[in-house]
């Protein structure tokens, strides 16, 4: 792309031949030009444009970039609204590339060894230079990382950023939601304290539920997909060197990777389905033209590659009229990128400063730590664990993960995209939903407090495990959430209606329950209203 | 919408395949299929064959050296010896739930603080979600008259050993 360049580096006027200046004196003064040019010739080769002053080298500044490449030249207006995406996946992404470099910057003292992790914890608390402040920010990251992940979901849920030509860019989603979690889970083993070792104790056992099936048909002798999970994971039976060896290669190279890969799938992907999705309204507002940088259509033709013909106004024939609610990405959508960027980067410093990440005693495999909690964004699931490991721990989650993948696939309405809650109707449902799901699920934790379950009433103290597997509050919580969509899909007449009553009551039913086992569960899992209440030991 | 599409229903789905098409698509399926046996092969190095944990087979001490009527717990092992009239046994202390470490109490029931499960003196479930009562652990006296446990192996329920 050589005719890209605007500025000609003046060094090469001097290697052609023949041409010389007058008081010519050969290659010393060639070479001495060349040296004292060096900086800017060097600068020129790097970047191979202009200052950004023009529409032309403003789109150079995009795309002649390997870094920004990936956005295009001209974004719509709409896609840098606040409301559009709240900023929720550059959040992400900037906490992402936190994690990684505070990440490696902890790598360089930990020690992934039971004798020494816990040491080199308190080392890096203690000693280490900016130690203490490094490990908090990697902390609290990871946790701000699990909670934009779920608002950017929830986000591009509402807004039917699934709908095609979205809807694979919505299942990487899920992946990249799946990864998220697991670079959580594994990170949380590495300090080596109680909480740690109880927690990932646990987390190896619920790989192993599936026994809980197996036993009850008396196969597992045969098969044991659980046990092989479990050894899988840990290496051995118990939670020790060679699971903390596992968790570690998995927390700093394999998924980090993974999730890099996915990342960059994730966003070639938004260029390639025309950009951030947008409500018709916001093209035919001034010309009437709605038409995507990229045709969203299914055709199998050969799509239309993005022509630089449509970057300089006036050049392009056809698709000029798309341009006028569009801006120049340089330096427009640079500033909001940048904005979010250091808008994350400053809350995670702040609350570094401010607040110390959390380190138990040392891991003692004899006695349990009590009550043994999970991480926030886990405890939804550890009280539903809590009636039945297989089907809290494993059931429930696949089914809550592949329906979730499934939705653009079921629902294919093309209707009042890129709106949220697709406009009065849906937000009304999602309003009804949520109290719906609210008193079904304050409803139903209520009542198994109160009156516990099965094995608790004397008529069904000895039913078979197999009954409390497949019958617990927890699938009680499935089975009334589906029924409600369902219902709501019938009387709306409408998939995407039915898509937002599924998906708010997840959203509810997960904070609630997370919030019930933050703060209303004690030692030996008992109900209490408050830390207050706990018993003295 | 585009069911009706003719390019999608001729190129595509309606042309007989050839023997050509027939072995390229042969080819590339053994391409696959090796391709995905070799990934299996490679993701069996992380099965362990031998476990690490120090032997699971363990000494408790010389028989006669239990009290009869007596209940000992060995932290390290995970279990409680008990010895009564019947002759000797031994729980597991691992909840048969997620892991955990269960308690006893003072009426010799055990409770679990992970998420509450109970279980009766005899490892019976009484509530909570374990699916199954607490392991009762093999015991064996050695030939040289050790009172020995293998903390994997089960026994059924109220098998006692008399020695
Ligand atoms: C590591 C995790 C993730 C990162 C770094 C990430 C990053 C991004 C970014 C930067 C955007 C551009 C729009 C915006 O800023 O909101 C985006 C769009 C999108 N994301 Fe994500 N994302 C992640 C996870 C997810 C998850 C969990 C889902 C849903 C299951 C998802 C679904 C989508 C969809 C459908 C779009 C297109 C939105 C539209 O067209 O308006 N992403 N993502
Ligand atoms: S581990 Fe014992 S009740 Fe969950």
């Amino acid at each position: 792309m050589s005719e890209t360049r605007t500025t000609n580096s003046p060094s090469s006027s001097s290697n052609g031949s023949g041409e010389r200046r007058i008081g010519d004196d050969g290659a010393m003064g060639d070479f001495a030009r060349n040296l004292l040019d060096t900086p800017r010739s060097f600068r020129d080769s790097v970047i191979r444009h202009g200052k950004p002053t023009s529409d032309r080298a403003r789109s150079q500044a995009i795309f002649t970039n390997f870094f920004f490449h990936i956005l295009p030249v001209r974004t719509h207006l709409h896609s840098i609204k606040m409301t559009a995406t709240f900023g929720l996946g550059v959040a992400t992404l900037v906490l992402f590339i936190i994690l990684c470099v505070t990440g490696v910057l902890l790598m360089v003292y930990y020690k992934p060894s039971v004798d020494q992790a816990y040491a080199s914890m308190l080392d890096i608390i203690h000693v280490v230079p900016t130690g203490r402040l490094i490990r908090n920010v990697h902390r609290w990251s990871a946790h701000a990382m699990v909670f934009c992940v779920i608002l950017h979901m929830a986000r591009a849920f509402y807004t039917s950023a699934y709908k095609p030509p979205r809807q694979f860019n919505w299942v990487i989603g899920m992946g990249l939601f799946v990864l998220t979690l697991g670079l959580s889970f594994t990170g949380y083993l590495l300090p080596w304290d109680q909480l740690a070792f109880w927690a990932v104790t646990i987390g190896a056992n619920i790989a192993q539920s599936p026994q809980e099936l197996t036993d009850a048909l008396g196969v597992t002798q045969i098969f044991d997909p659980g046990g092989m999970q479990k050894e899988l994971l840990l290496g051995a039976h118990y939670v020790g060197q060679e699971a903390l060896i596992r968790f570690y290669v998995l927390h700093v190279m394999v998924l980090p990777i993974i999730t890099t890969i996915f990342i960059a799938v994730h966003f070639w992907r938004i260029r390639k389905d025309g950009g951030l999705v947008r409500p018709l309204a916001a093209d035919a507002a001034e010309g009437g033209q709605v038409s995507s940088v990229m045709p969203a259509s299914e055709e199998p033709a050969p799509l239309k590659t993005y022509g630089l013909m449509s970057l300089m106004k006036g050049r392009t024939p056809a698709v000029n009229l798309e341009l006028r609610n569009t801006i120049m990405t340089w330096p427009n959508v640079m500033y909001v990128v940048a904005a979010v960027a250091m808008v994350t980067t400053l809350a995670m410093l702040v609350l570094g400063v401010l607040f110390e990440a959390p380190l138990s005693e040392i891991a003692n495999p004899d006695v349990p730590e009590n009550p043994a909690k999970a991480p926030w964004y886990f405890l939804g699931l550890q009280e539903l664990v809590s009636y039945s490991a297989f089907m809290g721990g494993v059931c429930i989650p696949a089914i809550v993960v592949i329906g979730l993948g499934l939705v653009p696939y079921l629902d294919r309405e093309r209707e009042d995209t890129g709106v949220w809650f697709s406009g009065r109707k849906g937000r009304r449902v999602a309003v009804g939903s949520a109290v719906f799901a609210t008193l079904a699920t304050v409803g139903i934790l209520a009542f198994t407090v109160n009156y516990g379950w099965l094995r608790n009433w004397e008529a069904t103290a000895h039913v078979p495990q197999i009954v409390i597997t497949l019958f617990n509050p927890g699938t009680l919580f499935v089975g009334v959430f589906a029924a409600w969509s369902v219902a709501v899909v019938k009387l709306k007449r409408s998939t995407r209606m039915g898509a937002i009553a599924l998906f708010t009551c997840f959203l509810v039913a997960f904070a609630i329950l997370t919030y019930f086992a933050t703060v209303h569960r004690g030692p030996n899992w008992n109900f209490y209203w408050s830390h207050i209440d706990w018993p003295v030991h | 919408m585009h069911r009706e599409d003719p390019l999608k229903t001729s190129g595509r789905f309606a042309t007989p395949k050839t023997r050509r098409d027939f072995l390229g698509l042969a080819a590339a399926w053994s391409a696959i299929g090796a391709f995905m046996m070799a990934m299996l092969g490679a993701m069996r190095l992380p099965m362990p064959s031998v476990f690490p944990e120090s032997s699971t087979i363990v000494k408790l001490g010389k028989p006669e050296d239990v009290l009869v009527g007596s209940t000992t717990y060995f932290p390290s092992h995970r279990l409680w010896l008990y010895r009564d009239d019947g002759g000797f046994h031994a729980i597991s202390s691992v909840c048969t739930h997620l892991g955990c470490i269960v308690e006893r109490t003072e009426n010799g029931k055990f409770s679990c603080p992970c998420h509450g499960s109970k279980f009766a003196a005899d490892g019976a479930v009484l509530g909570g979600p374990a699916p199954k009562g607490l392991m009762w652990v093999e015991l064996t006296v050695s030939p040289e008259g050790w009172l020995v446990a293998d903390t994997l192996k089960e026994v059924e329920l109220g098998k006692t050993l008399n020695a």
